[in-house]
């Protein structure tokens, strides 16, 4: 009992510190000097350590955390205090607590013990991660009432209205891939995507649901409300939404939140749609190539191989994610909504639909 | 389920639940109740029925509430204004509380469990529950989705100006 639960807490340790925050942290280097590149400047390159400036890492990744954790905290008069200090905790810890069913690999062996690389297998996994994913909302929408000021109010009305929206086209698009891997634990999805089709491509999800990756992709971007979608803080008409009336580390949760919530819809990408810590031709005993030979490898070197797979995955799902949001324009609230419920969700059902026929021809003929 | 981890939920919950009625502040009633909600999940775990505390959380905390706090927010409800009903009111109000406070007790101590019924194999999983859902409650399961196609039709209805 003791050794499970003191491996349970290892796992979901490990993936804590050795991905979400790493990848989150990368992903806020990468919102810096992409959006730089981007825009043909140099970005964050004032702060240095010895003179050790590492391409603005110490920048963005040692001076601005310290400057966000110094700044004075205030809260305005006349705020709802409870709640004003709740909000940007509400928002970070679901968003947190919902990586708990992500599987980082396959297996570990370590003597006779085999260790499942999840932190918690539920029977339940994908609905858990939507269950948190709901929850998240609290944060904005509080701290849009909370704060006692007009913009956060319209920050947070927007935000609620969208995120709900976007959750119907979200959910309805993974039940195209329930329906596929017949599962909804997380790790069963990964392990599904392990074989090859036609002798040498990696079955993984994208294949088979393509319109279910594009609509979960756009859901996902909308749900961590980032650019196009980040109508709950435009800048430009509600100087910045629903955490106007937020300093210090308070604000800085929220951009946590925001970040968190970019590895966990690459993560989730990952996992459904790209084999998760899957590596193409990569068995328990060895790479299987397609010409036929087989290469052995020793099982910890599989575990490493798979654990480095998932991480790749995660940072290039996050800088597409970043990318994504420094190339393209915000929508406008009209364009928003009719996007979620007049384009994503008519297209998720359709999804639903030929899927299920597809799924039921498929057992009928077998 | 733990018995000591039971009353402390059991307690908590309680205390969300009485938020909702006692508190003056809508959002803060709005926020008690989904305590209340989120606590019940936490109960359905420790009852071996996670997709039932999933599915509370989805449905309940995670839509239905955020849609009352999007209208307390948007109709802007101020503090609620307490007014006291007449001496007889009140006085009808506590008997009829003391009275089903009396029934539930005497119906809880009537039947004491005497043993703990074993669960059979795959109890609350994903897969049992679609089993029973579209087999023995397929009929009551389709009206219920006919009840919520009136709902929205009732509400596309009242909300078009012109159809």
């Amino acid at each position: 009992m003791g050794v499970d639960a003191a491996i349970i807490a290892g796992k979901a340790l490990f993936m804590m510190l050795a991905f979400v925050l790493q990848v989150m942290a990368l992903g806020v280097w990468f919102e810096r000097k992409v959006s730089a590149v981007i825009q043909d400047r140099i970005g964050a390159n004032r702060a240095s350590i010895f003179g050790v400036a590492a391409m603005g890492i110490v920048n963005t990744l040692v001076a601005d955390p310290i400057k966000f954790l110094l700044k004075e905290d205030i809260t305005p008069a006349n705020v709802d205090r409870l709640l004003h200090a709740m909000a940007p905790v509400l928002s970070l810890v679901p968003a947190l607590l919902a990586f708990a069913v992500i599987p980082f690999g396959d297996v570990l062996v370590v003597g006779d013990r085999v260790i499942n690389l999840q932190p918690a297998s539920l029977n339940v996994g994908l609905l858990y991660v939507l269950a948190m994913a709901s929850l998240s909302v609290y944060g904005v929408v509080l701290a849009g009432w909370a704060s006692n000021n007009r913009w956060s109010l319209l920050g947070g009305i927007r935000g609620s209205a969208q995120m709900i929206s976007y959750e119907i086209a979200m959910g309805l698009a993974l039940i195209g891939t329930v329906l596929v891997y017949n599962t909804l634990d997380l790790q069963e999805m990964a392990r599904a995507q392990g074989h090859l089709l036609w002798g040498w491509l990696p079955a993984w999800g994208v294949l088979y649901q393509p319109v279910a990756f594009l609509i979960f992709m756009t859901a996902g971007v909308a749900e961590s409300k980032r650019i196009p979608f980040d109508l709950p803080e435009s800048e430009s008409e509600l100087v910045a939404g629903y955490f106007t009336e937020y300093s210090g580390a308070k604000h800085l949760m929220f951009m946590m939140s925001d970040f968190v919530e970019v590895v966990l819809v690459s993560a989730l990408v990952t996992v459904l749609f790209f084999g998760g810590w899957q590596v193409p031709w990569l068995f328990r005993d060895g790479f299987h190539l397609p010409s036929g030979s087989v290469v052995p490898v020793a099982s910890l070197l599989v575990t490493i191989l798979q654990l480095t797979a998932f991480g790749l995955k995660l940072i290039f799902f996050t800088w597409l994610q970043i990318v994504i949001r420094w190339t393209l324009p915000r929508f406008r609230y009209d364009q928003l909504m009719r996007l979620g419920w007049q384009g994503l969700l008519p297209l998720a059902l359709a999804n639903v639909v030929v899927t299920a026929l597809v799924v039921l021809l498929l057992e009928r003929a077998a | 389920m733990n018995p000591i981890a039971f009353l402390v939920l059991a307690a908590l919950t309680v205390a969300a639940a009485l938020t909702v009625v006692l508190h003056r502040n809508p959002v803060h009633s709005a926020l008690g109740l989904v305590s209340t909600l989120f606590l019940l999940s936490v109960q359905f775990v420790g009852l071996d029925a996670e997709m039932v505390a999933v599915l509370q959380i989805i449905v309940y905390a995670g839509a239905v509430v955020v849609l009352f706090l999007f209208v307390i927010m948007l109709l802007n409800l101020g503090v609620e204004v307490r007014r006291t009903g007449g001496p007889v009111l009140v006085g009808v109000a506590v008997t009829g509380a003391v009275a089903l406070a009396a029934l539930l007790v005497r119906g809880v101590l009537g039947r004491a469990p005497t043993a703990v019924a074993e669960l059979p194999a795959g109890f609350g999983s994903t897969t049992a529950i679609g089993e029973r859902l579209f087999t023995a409650y397929l009929v009551p399961f389709e009206l219920t989705s006919l009840l919520l196609l009136v709902a929205v039709i009732g509400a596309v209805v009242l909300a078009k100006k012109r159809l």
